[in-house]
């Protein structure tokens, strides 16, 4: 304020020197407009919304006070698509616009093309502060996070009943799948009562095991407005629940704490319906091809065996042929082993016959029968080949081809 | 839990038909593992099948009790 007083003594000076030049309203205005608009092209603005209105035009317009000033300010609808939260009286604000002189009623103006609640600071520092904290504590750790099931048979909701997110869900999970049953816990989303609530909800399927897998969710927001799910209780909740929880908050690129927490993240509640329910066409499919594949292993398997089986057949045919051949082979060995053994049996009896001629020659009776004789010492029998044998007046007996007969030993000669 | 079996069923399913694809398996032991293919089959298109698609929304009573009550779907346009 106290620079816009010097712009204006500034023109006045000019005025003074022009003297006699008298402008109309519309020149000085212009002049004025040129002015401030020149040098107040980018400016940030702290103070609070106050006379807030939104007419017709979607355009907002509002006051930003401090204690002492104030500024008239106006935030068009196109610049709106980048606000994350609803303007409100009384909000502290940061903003960031330009100066802008509006003819018709000489009035300047702040022209706002960026606001930003001035509290958002305070809660990113929280934000990131129990996000750190949570992450130390392990409530993150991957290995904590539970599988969801793969066809679940009842799904549990945990949002508003009256949001777009509770329309999304439904309508993807009835494509995809138009025989689910659902449960739906109606809680607020976003408010004082909304983390307490959320905290209950999970708490109520757990201790009820009436569904399988619990979707905890909105759709998109400020950071205010999704603070639920940055809250420490809904954070211990969802660690602690026992059913597998999909986090689906509105806002693709921003992660809550719940995101964090949860076994599965959803960008969308959209996503999140398809991520818990597998498309039941594809689960149909599968099994389709599970069941051709089944028949075609069998046809598969015994056509395999039936091949086996002939192959064994033309193999069990061989060995007749063998088995011939082998006859034939042994009635050869036969034959050869006959002729062998004639000729085996012919000069055996010849030897025979020679060996049982040389057998006689050496028989002691047939020496006998030629007149020789044997005499032994009596007793003893020792047959005696020497005079040196006997002593004078010795029986002894003596063998012939025929008989044998006693004398005493009357002389002995010695050669 | 019935959609463990679901699961499970269907995992067993792609166990057996790898195994016959594999054709290293006798005609005895074939015929046992394609009968239980089948088999299981049947009950994952039953499974499928069985769920009567039922929307609730729990409501707190005046004695702070939960009851469920038939959730109303607008219909969608789609």
């Amino acid at each position: 304020m106290v620079k816009n007083l010097t712009v204006l003594s500034v023109l006045c000076g000019k005025i003074n020197s022009m003297q006699t030049h008298i402008l109309t309203v519309t020149q000085l205005t212009y002049q004025i407009k040129n002015l401030l608009e020149g040098t107040f092209p980018d400016v940030w603005v702290e103070g609070e919304i106050s006379n807030l209105t939104v007419p017709q035009s979607g355009h907002a317009y509002f006051t930003i006070k401090d204690e002492q000033s104030q500024i008239k300010a106006v935030l068009f609808k196109s610049s709106q698509r980048h606000l994350k939260f609803t303007l409100q009286h009384g909000m502290q604000v940061i903003c960031r616009g330009r100066i802008s002189v509006y003819d018709p009623r000489g009035e300047y103006q702040i022209i706002v093309e960026y606001v930003e609640p001035k509290g958002v600071g305070a809660l990113q520092k929280a934000y990131e502060e129990l996000k750190a904290r949570l992450e130390k504590e392990g409530l993150f750790d991957r290995d904590r996070k539970k599988p969801l099931p793969f066809l679940p048979k009842k799904i549990g909701i945990i949002t508003s009943p009256t949001g777009a997110a509770i329309r999304d869900i439904l309508r993807v999970i009835k494509r995809r799948h138009p025989r689910m049953a659902m449960l739906i816990y109606p809680v607020p989303v976003q408010g004082p009562d909304a983390a307490p609530a959320i905290v209950e909800a999970i708490g109520y399927f757990n201790r009820e095991k009436n569904v399988d897998v619990l979707i905890v969710g909105r759709g998109g927001g400020s950071l205010e407005d999704l603070w639920a799910f940055n809250e420490e209780s809904v954070a211990r909740a969802i660690y602690a629940s026992r059913i597998p929880v999909v986090s689906a908050v509105g806002h693709e690129t921003d992660f809550t704490i719940a995101d964090f927490v949860a076994d599965l993240r959803a960008p969308t509640p959209s996503a999140a319906a398809e991520m818990v329910v597998e498309s039941e066409a594809h689960l149909r499919e599968a099994i389709h091809s599970f069941e051709f594949r089944l028949a075609a292993g069998m046809r598969q398997t015994l056509e395999n065996l039936k091949s086996t089986v002939q192959h064994a057949g033309r193999l069990l045919a061989d060995p007749r042929k063998k088995l011939e051949q082998f006859s034939q082979r042994v009635d050869e060995l036969l034959g050869r082993l006959g002729l062998g053994l004639r000729h085996h049996v012919r000069r055996d009896r010849a030897l025979l016959t020679s060996l049982t001629g040389a057998l006689d020659h050496l028989n002691p009776l047939a020496i006998l029968a030629r007149g020789y004789s044997v005499t032994r010492s009596v007793p003893g029998e020792a047959i005696i080949k020497s005079a040196d044998e006997v002593n004078l007046g010795d029986l002894v007996c003596t063998t012939l081809h025929r008989g044998e007969f006693l004398s005493r030993v009357e002389k002995k000669i010695l050669p | 839990m019935a959609e463990k079996k679901f699961e499970a069923s269907l995992e067993r399913l792609e166990t057996i038909v790898a195994e016959l694809e594999s054709g290293e398996l006798g005609l005895e032991q074939s015929l046992k593992l394609f009968e239980e293919g089948v088999k299981l089959a049947r009950i994952c298109n039953v499974r499928l099948e069985e769920a009567e698609r039922k929307v609730e929304i729990l409501l707190k009573d005046k004695s702070g009790k939960m009851t469920t009550r038939p959730f109303e779907e607008k219909d969608e346009q789609e």
